[in-house]
């Protein structure tokens, strides 16, 4: 089995939903049924068939290639292909990812207790050439060139981790479950549908003809973008498909276009989801302008001289191999201050000190200096200007040492250095570009993952059908911001992880508590979303990429199965209210203890250190990371992080047992509901069984040292081996007193013997609170409401954050609006009726001067003139004879008078 | 013949004016139409005069023969012809207006 061989399965994987797409698009009309039996679920079964065979590839051991490609895969054009495998001799960094499994002894991570760097070269002795872990590498290459514009190349590329086959694996198994699931869920739409929540100007409710295709088309271009966005090589890609799924989200929350509030939260989705975006674009030109390239991983491609040439890609350039692939390394100062140096990467230094390259570059060409001399001066400031205090501390070290050795002149030489670089200044150049760019990603991840403070469309997002609201917010949409957050893992700094953490940890508490009063089933699964959304964000923000991405898979399946149980509810009771449910757990068992297993996994709930739901590993892992993390850095802020993560573990247990008590136990409160209730049908049922399974066992074997091979594939240990490298070491930050820790240091015993009580009791207490007040009747909930009045209010309106941004957005758009619509009826309008009404006026003036006066004048007075003339003339024509006789004589003699006076005889003649 | 030898085209040409001049006198003096065509009868007859006194031979020496006694015959033809048709007018005028005053005739004025 050749690894080569992997880009082409995923593309399959990645087109056939695509094409799907594109039949149901086309024949979508005609094929009703077909559309989804015949076209999108064969689309997405075959996808998942090609990611989980490419799983199976990139487990077998013989596929590994333990050096670099070898050239035969450059005959391949339009996919060279750049692998990285770093086998545990090659680099020590494949050192971290694979050593820490060889046991979670305290004594393992003792040198990381003590805030250092974690020493990579420790984990050397302990051998564990047994372990056949995955080794740590990547496959990235290009599909397809789209052309290069000055220094932009644009490819259809592939950057195949570990990480990227588990999403693959993740987003199949569970799209294939929703598509199975739609098919029962969306049978009305096969006929003609009346549409009972709109109602016609006539008063008579609306009928459509059933979109059924439509759903399943929309259906198969949403895997398809989420998969293009995941095999994604570039930045650029990522980009475009991030906005491909922003409007699969758009159609499919406005799925029921004729319902306002469909439509509104369709457009909600997507406005919110462009600002988060804009922010991204800012990440993406900080990080191109910097690094001149959008590809993740290295390109080897053949230049037209047909030499082979490697461009770094953004990983590669952030974390360059030279400095262990180390973004910051910690140092101590002369003053004996622990603090960290940036390895910022050049292109960020030297856009960071522009002003110092144009000096240079000026004085170089004014002293005649060539290309390469000016380019080799401006290369040795790097430096200095990387982190000039460092620098200055290193340059005072040598002075000291050609002091001692009594070289003078080296010691003026250097001391004339030293005099230049201190007119530097502290800071390090380029380090707060990279913050922005690293912040700027984020924005866009803030968008997407529906965290605080563009959470807003997440909620009303629920105005798509129930099979949407499954996907969106497991699998896919909610799900890319993460994942990004994710990939972009080794370019954030650590002040941008302390960003992320603290907007990961205000989403989770916020969002938590808001659930506790909604009423809507599926709206407490959406903000249940939103919560722990916060929950990875925040275990990415304080350095648990394992854990966060581990939390994400686990939320993946769990989230899906209590939206499919809720839309089985929903189809049931027709509600979504759930105070008009309650007792429904033996109408519809199937339904309640599925539900029930999902509700337990969120919770996290275990018998602790022997066994757990999925969700007891990965929201354990997240509250040791944060527990650890917190203690390293002795800080009582990082500890709010903590406390909030374990009060809102309580939280989601209390509202999720809060819903599944209010909907399955007790007594039926609407007796018309409930006697119309009915178990679903089996296509339904069965994908919320197979989701349970996962829910349970997805997490499972990570710590199993005896599970064998299935400890090795466990979904802990393979995100293990996707870890960017570089991003285990501790981390100082360099503009705080903040540091990253070593994720490993949080599976200590001292750690995660107290979090793993502290998360049981916290769950079993949120569970009890939920059992007493909506099961076991010895709390009253109306009571509680009254007692706790204007925090009931302050919840059950959101937080007020919609009228916050109407209030901050809205209301002043609108007052601005109506002021430049003023503005414009007033004074532009007003002028130009101005003008027009002189216009008018002086045409009126010129028509009644020119034209009556002057032209109609002229006319007139010779029409006048000739008529008086007539009349004058008609007096001669009297009609007397005699008279006439008279004129003809006179007037002979006239003219013959005339013509003897004025004739001359030569003409006579 | 002297006396013959003494009368010259002028003297023709005397008569024709006097004639002439007494046929307009007439036409601008009488009410009455016969009177005024009996006026243009003398204005024809006085260039009649003329026409033939040009054109005799015994008149004057260099003559172009028989020219201008045959423009008087035209002459006096169409002033038969159109004595008739003024005759005509009269009459009918008198139909019309039981008169024959020329005064009276001023229907046709603008």
């Amino acid at each position: 089995m050749q690894t080569s061989f992997l880009p082409y399965l995923l593309l399959t994987a990645w087109l056939l939903p695509l094409a799907a797409f594109a039949v149901n698009l086309v024949a979508g009309r005609w094929l009703k049924k077909a559309g989804a039996w015949g076209v999108s679920i064969p689309a997405i079964l075959g996808a998942a068939v090609c990611s989980y065979l490419s799983l199976a590839i990139w487990l077998y051991p013989g596929s590994h290639p333990s050096a670099p490609e070898a050239p035969g895969h450059a005959s391949q054009a339009s996919t060279a292909m750049v692998v990285r495998a770093q086998s545990p001799e090659a680099g020590h960094n494949a050192d971290h990812s694979d050593a820490d499994h060889s046991g979670h002894e305290a004594a393992d991570h003792s040198h990381a207790a003590g805030g250092g760097h974690s020493d990579a070269h420790g984990h050397d002795a302990h051998g564990h050439g047994d372990h056949p872990v995955v080794p740590k590498r990547e496959l990235s290459g290009v599909y397809y060139d789209l052309g290069h514009f000055g220094g932009m190349r644009l490819t259809i590329s592939y950057y195949i981790d570990t990480l990227t086959i588990i999403m693959f694996c993740m987003v199949t198994l569970i799209a294939s479950c929703i598509h199975f699931y739609a098919v029962g869920y969306m049978h009305d739409e096969l006929h003609e549908v009346t549409d009972h929540e709109v109602t016609l100007s006539d008063g008579s409710h609306l009928k459509r003809p059933g979109r059924f295709a439509r759903f399943f088309q929309y259906l198969s271009l949403f895997c398809f973008s989420m998969f293009g966005l995941v095999l994604a090589g570039n930045i650029a890609m990522v980009f475009c498909f991030w906005e491909l799924v922003g409007i699969c989200s758009y159609f499919l929350i406005g799925y029921y276009v004729e319902r306002k509030s469909a439509s509104t939260a369709a457009n909600k989705a997507f406005i919110v989801n462009r600002v988060g975006d804009f922010g991204m674009i800012i990440g993406l030109m900080a990080l191109w302008s910097a690094l001149g390239t959008f590809s993740f991983g290295d390109v080897t491609r053949t230049d037209e001289a047909g030499h082979e040439v490697v461009t770094p890609g953004i990983f590669s350039q952030v974390r360059t191999a030279e400095n262990g692939h180390l973004l910051i390394s910690p140092y101590t100062d002369e003053n004996g201050v622990s603090r960290g140096t940036p390895h910022t990467p050049a292109g960020f230094v030297r856009l960071g000190a522009q002003q110092e390259v144009a000096d240079i570059v000026y004085h170089g060409v004014r002293a005649g200096q060539t290309h390469e001399q000016i380019e080799a001066e401006i290369e040795s400031q790097i430096p200095i200007w990387r982190d000039p205090v460092k620098y200055r501390h290193e340059l005072r070290g040598e002075i000291a040492v050609a002091q001692k050795q009594g070289n003078q002149a080296e010691v003026e030489q250097l001391q004339s250095v030293l005099a230049k670089s201190e007119k530097l200044g502290d800071s390090p150049y380029g380090y707060w570009l990279l913050i922005v760019a690293g912040l700027g990603i984020f924005c866009g991840c803030i968008g997407k993952s529906a965290q605080f403070p563009l959470h807003t469309w997440l909620p009303d997002a629920m105005e798509g059908p129930t099979p949407v609201s499954a996907l969106v917010h497991s699998a896919t949409m909610v799900a890319a911001g993460v994942y990004l957050v994710g990939r972009f893992y080794p370019v954030f700094t650590p002040e941008v992880l302390l960003v992320i953490s603290i907007v990961g940890a205000i989403t989770l508490f916020m969002a938590a508590t808001i659930a506790i009063v909604a009423t809507d089933i599926k709206r407490v699964l959406a903000y249940s979303t939103i919560s722990q959304l916060g929950y990875m964000m925040l275990a990415l923000g304080v350095g648990g990429w394992v854990a966060g991405l581990m939390h994400l898979v686990t939320h993946a399946f769990f989230k899906s199965l209590l939206f499919m149980c809720s839309g089985s509810v929903i189809h049931a009771v027709h509600t979504n209210e759930m105070p008009q449910m309650g007792g429904l757990l033996k109408k519809m068992p199937i339904t309640a203890i599925t539900m029930l297993i999902g509700c337990l996994a969120i919770s996290g709930a275990s018998i602790p250190f022997v066994i757990g739901l999925s969700g007891y590993y990965s929201k354990d892992k997240i509250l040791e990371q944060l527990f650890w993390h917190a203690q390293s850095n002795e800080s009582a802020y990082l500890a709010i992080l903590f406390a909030v993560a374990a009060g809102g573990a309580a939280i989601t247990a209390f509202y999720m047992f809060r819903l599944w008590f209010m909907t399955f136990m007790g007594k039926p409160r609407d007796h018309h509901a409930y006697d119309h209730a009915h178990e679903s049908p089996r296509i339904m049922t069965a994908p919320l069984m197979i989701l349970a399974f996962f829910a349970i066992t997805v997490a499972w074997a990570g710590d199993w040292e005896w599970a064998g091979p299935l400890h090795d594939i466990a979904l802990e240990n393979l995100l293990e081996g996707a870890r960017p490298p570089g991003t285990l070491a501790d981390t100082p930050s360099v503009l705080g007193a903040l540091s990253i820790v070593n994720e490993h240091g949080s599976h200590a015993a001292a750690v995660r013997i107290p979090v793993t009580l502290l998360a049981f009791g916290t769950a079993i207490s949120g569970i009890a609170l939920a059992a007493c007040f909506y099961w076991l009747g010895y709390l009253d909930p109306a009571d509680a409401r009254r007692q706790f009045a204007p925090i009931y209010r302050f919840l059950w309106n959101k937080w007020y954050f919609d009228e916050l941004y109407d209030f901050l957005f809205v209301r002043p758009t609108q007052v601005i609006g109506g002021l430049a619509s003023r503005f414009d009826r007033r004074c532009i309008d007003g002028f130009i009726d101005g003008l027009a009404r002189n216009t008018r006026r002086f045409s009126e003036g010129w028509e009644f001067f020119a034209d009556r006066g002057v032209v109609d004048g002229t006319a007139n007075l010779i029409a006048r003139w000739t008529y008086d003339t007539g009349l004058a003339l008609r007096n001669v024509q009297t009609g007397r004879l005699r008279q006439y006789v008279m004129f003809i004589v006179v007037g002979v003699v006239a003219v013959f008078l005339l013509i003897s006076f004025f004739w001359s005889s030569s003409l006579a003649r | 013949m002297d006396l013959l030898a003494q009368i010259t085209v002028s003297h023709y040409l005397a008569v024709g004016a006097v004639l002439f001049v007494t046929g307009v006198v007439c036409m601008a003096t009488k009410r009455n139409v016969i009177g005024v065509l009996m006026g243009v009868e003398l204005v024809l007859n006085g260039a009649n005069i003329n026409f033939v006194a040009f054109g005799s031979k015994y008149l004057r020496e260099e003559t172009i023969g028989l020219d201008g006694q045959l423009i008087a015959l035209f002459v006096i033809v169409l002033a038969a012809a159109e004595a008739a048709v003024a005759l005509a007018i009269a009459l009918n005028f008198y139909n019309n207006h039981a008169t024959i005053d020329v005064d009276r005739a001023d229907e046709l004025k603008g």
